[in-house]
């Protein structure tokens, strides 16, 4: 199952809360944040959960691609 | 890379804070993103005591130092509008908790650097307060989404905090009527203003860079074992620690410290209450601060409600002192402790982030 998380413009740690909780049950998730920091704590977790990440950023909005 | 980044911001808070106590700033008093912020109030007259007014130049370092990165690096987004009612009533608890156990978590770590023993009852307060707030988020607490202003007058707002620390900056350097100067007790006693200034900026714009957050670190260890902040902070420990003992401010124990008392309870349930209020705010004092300069007035919210509560807890005779806790400043952590946890429970609006399934 693959799911997608508009994360934009929520304090932190909400959008890492939510997007560990969607890797929980969905093999891959792609999440739409508009900060650096929860980008990059999303990207630090992750990475640190050995999962594959591909983040692309435009306009200020970063894309970020996970797969277990 | 990393470890560059977490070694200068360590040493640049850790010994930056020393050599600044050793410029003239009050005893183990480098840096806190409380007491430093409630010395700006009593000089905006905000509160009246007369030995705490002078507008600190690290905290305008702060903001700024972060505004200059942030804008230049192309991640300066004027954006808001999260409940900044309910942000400014978390930055003021915050302030009021701090002011009790006498300092941000910053000055915490500063002040058990400098041998100061009950900085370990005030951070255990702090990281029981940042896991309990983790259980509120946990139960679905959120304020809302915050929106970018990318055109119209909300565009200017993200410069309001920036601005104002400019104009300050402007008024201390000048001396300025509208201000007010302490003659004497810790006021008083201050680093020379560039000093000030450029130690601010420096460390604001490493915690800029690392989005340092003294909540965020603890809440990360706790929510997915990431240590990243945490390294930080041993490392403004180990330098300000190796700081005082050069230069011979090393002191340990719990009793005759600068700017502190040994009301243990108090020490642990003040920094609790900012712990609790820190995570529903998003954000420690020092992040609050900084993301006010990247450009969120909701931080900037946070932190005149930071402003309002030193003014709440010195007009209360609620802030402690070398002394001890008056028993204003009881009653106001414990009531402190309710609304945040009363504003935990009550904020869990529903926000569907999954497009699809």
């Amino acid at each position: 199952m693959e799911k997608t998380l508009d994360l934009r413009g929520l304090s932190c740690p909400i959008p890492l809360i939510r997007t560990r909780d969607a890797l929980a049950d969905a093999a891959a998730v792609t999440i739409i944040v508009d900060e650096p920091a929860p980008r990059e704590n999303i990207i630090k977790f992750a990475k640190a959960q050995n999962y594959k990440v591909e983040s692309t950023v435009a306009g200020g909005e970063a894309t970020i691609v996970i797969r277990k | 890379m990393a470890w560059v980044l977490i070694i200068a911001t360590g040493v640049v808070f850790g010994l930056g804070a020393v050599l600044l106590v050793k410029a003239g700033n009050p005893g183990n008093y480098g840096f806190c993103a409380a007491c430093h912020l409630r010395d700006i109030a009593g000089a905006l007259g905000i509160h009246q005591v007369a030995t705490l007014q002078y507008v600190r130049p690290e905290i305008l370092g702060f903001v700024l130092g972060a505004f200059a990165l942030a804008k230049t690096g192309g991640e300066f987004r004027p954006r808001g509008g999260s409940k900044p009612l309910v942000r400014f009533v978390l930055g003021a608890l915050m302030v009021i908790g701090a002011l009790v156990f006498l300092g941000c978590p910053l000055r915490g770590i500063l002040r058990l650097a400098g041998g100061d023993l009950n900085g370990i009852t005030g951070l255990a307060g702090f990281a029981f307060g940042v896991a309990s707030g983790t259980v509120f988020l946990k139960g679905g607490f959120n304020l809302g989404r915050a929106h970018a202003y990318s055109g119209g007058t909300g565009r200017w707002a993200g410069y309001l905090a920036a601005a104002a620390a400019l104009v300050l900056l402007v008024g201390v350097a000048t001396h300025a009527a509208w201000l007010k100067f302490s003659a004497q007790g810790p006021g008083a006693q201050h680093a020379p203003m560039f000093f000030s200034l450029i130690a601010g900026l420096a460390a604001g714009g490493l915690a800029w860079r690392t989005r340092m957050c003294l909540s965020g670190g603890i809440r990360d260890f706790l929510l997915v074992r990431d240590t990243y902040l945490l390294k930080i902070y041993v490392v403004i420990f180990a330098a300000a620690v190796a700081g005082n003992l050069a230069f011979g401010t090393f002191k340990l124990g719990f009793a005759g410290q600068p700017l502190a008392h040994t009301a243990h309870l108090w020490n642990f349930l003040g920094l609790y209450l900012t712990g609790l209020a820190a995570v529903l705010a998003g954000g420690c004092p020092l992040r609050q601060l900084i993301m006010s300069g990247e450009g969120s007035t909701d931080a900037m919210f946070t932190v005149l409600g930071m402003l309002a509560g030193a003014g709440i807890s010195h007009g209360l005779n609620a802030a402690a002192s070398g002394a001890g806790v008056p028993v204003g400043g009881q009653i106001a952590v414990v009531a402190g402790i309710v609304v945040t946890a009363a504003i935990g429970l009550a904020f869990r609006e529903t926000i569907a982030v999954a497009r699809e399934a």
